[in-house]
């Protein structure tokens, strides 16, 4: 299995421009990538608006998906943030659904996963930095760089203390962006190395099917956390900038 | 790696951004709104069945008291009635009793009347038979008339002796 072969566990990640575009000197080509983005974002709506079309009073099983989805991101966010979260609520929703849906979706055998790309997760959790920030100082002014400092710390520690909060505070894109991309990219090759070596098992691989099963079914269980883990890091970003620590 | 190749960096992201926008409005004008008022409407629903409930429940409670007090009325009402009659039972009672044992002192008085008035009468009689008892019997003894003072005298004695 040389790298750059056909069957690299690399090449799933490949991007591949399905109908080349250009945006002035910018490559902005419809992609695989850019295909599972509309192909989630488009089944997220299906799933939501279709299963609520009855608007049943007693829901039925989609119908409760959909429900237990909104109150498990409404808790989520109130739990985090408090009643101060809630005009937030759509974009974390948004947020939880697409990146859910990207995961999930991804781990269909032949797709893409849009998640997998730092590119694409860098780029969501700068956003939320940047939106984050700008919370912050609208709702407090300068007062906002106390996050920087915690109340009631002596004064001599902040040499100390501003560098490092500092530093974790500009490492939150960075550690949100990787934390998804690095266990995206690595439970799919971890799929794709354990598929190769059934195949390449030949008869024996039936030995290793159940253990490609088994980290199917946990990646699954990844796909879903590290959406959980994306959201709720999200809400307690939006805490730190509304409430200060 | 796929993923370090700035080439494709910049659809990846101005794809991400177009999905995303159109998600975020989809959802936040279209799914979001329904699925609150459907969630809304059943809180509402059942916190208007709860209220319906507990107020159902109070009318009842109400009923029963309403409905316990009757029964305690009653019964109180009963043994009232009960006593006063079974009183007036035992005071008719003892009047009959009382009327009855008069009447029947009365009796025995008459009868205890009517026995010592035959008492002495047979008393006063007895010294006559006596004395006719005795006469004639000393005639057939002694074969000879015995003079009835004589008898009377002896019979007198005889009785008085006796009381």
């Amino acid at each position: 299995m040389a790298s750059g072969g056909s069957h690299s566990p690399m090449q799933q990640f490949e991007v591949n421009p399905i109908v080349a575009l250009k945006l002035g000197s910018y490559d902005i080509s419809f992609t695989n990538s850019a295909l599972f983005m509309v192909l989630s974002a488009a089944l997220i709506t299906v799933f939501l608006v279709y299963s609520t079309r009855g608007r049943a009073l007693v829901p039925g099983r989609w119908q409760s998906m959909a429900e237990m989805s909104y109150e498990m991101v409404a808790n989520l966010l109130r739990d985090n943030v408090g009643s101060a979260g809630r005009q937030y609520f759509p974009f974390v929703f948004t947020l939880f659904m697409f990146i859910l849906f990207g995961n999930i979706i991804g781990l269909v055998p032949g797709t893409f996963t849009f998640t997998s790309h730092i590119a694409v997760t860098f780029a969501m959790a700068i956003i939320i930095f940047l939106a984050v920030t700008v919370i912050g100082f609208v709702r407090h002014g300068a007062g906002f760089l106390r996050l920087f400092f915690p109340h009631g710390a002596p004064l001599w520690t902040a040499v100390i203390l501003i560098p490092i909060e500092l530093v974790s505070y500009l490492s939150r894109p960075i550690s949100l962006s990787v934390r998804l991309f690095a266990n995206m990219v690595v439970g799919h090759v971890l799929l794709k190395v354990l598929g190769g070596f059934v195949v390449m098992l030949g008869l024996f691989g039936v030995f290793v099917l159940p253990v490609l099963v088994s980290i199917q079914a946990l990646e699954l269980l990844v796909g879903a956390l590290q959406a959980y883990v994306f959201t709720i890091l999200t809400c307690i970003y939006l805490h730190d900038a509304i409430h200060l620590h | 790696m796929p993923q370090f190749d700035p080439s494709t960096w910049v659809s990846q992201i101005f794809w991400l951004i177009i999905t995303f926008g159109v998600l975020y409005f989809l959802l936040s004008k279209l799914a979001l709104p329904r699925l609150a008022s459907i969630l809304e409407e059943r809180e509402n629903r059942v916190s208007g069945d709860l209220e319906k409930a507990e107020r159902l429940k109070q009318e009842a409670e109400e009923v029963l008291a309403d409905y316990q007090k009757a029964i305690a009325d009653a019964r109180t009402s009963a043994l009232a009635a009960l006593k006063e009659s079974a009183d007036k039972i035992a005071a008719t009672g003892a009047k009959r009793q009382a009327e009855f044992d008069a009447q029947l002192k009365e009796k025995v008085q008459i009868a205890e009347d009517k026995i010592s008035v035959a008492r002495t009468e047979a008393l006063s009689h007895i010294k006559d038979v006596a004395t006719e008892v005795a006469s004639a019997a000393a005639g057939k003894l002694l074969g000879a008339d015995v003079t009835e003072a004589k008898v009377s005298k002896a019979v007198d004695e005889v009785l008085g002796g006796r009381g």
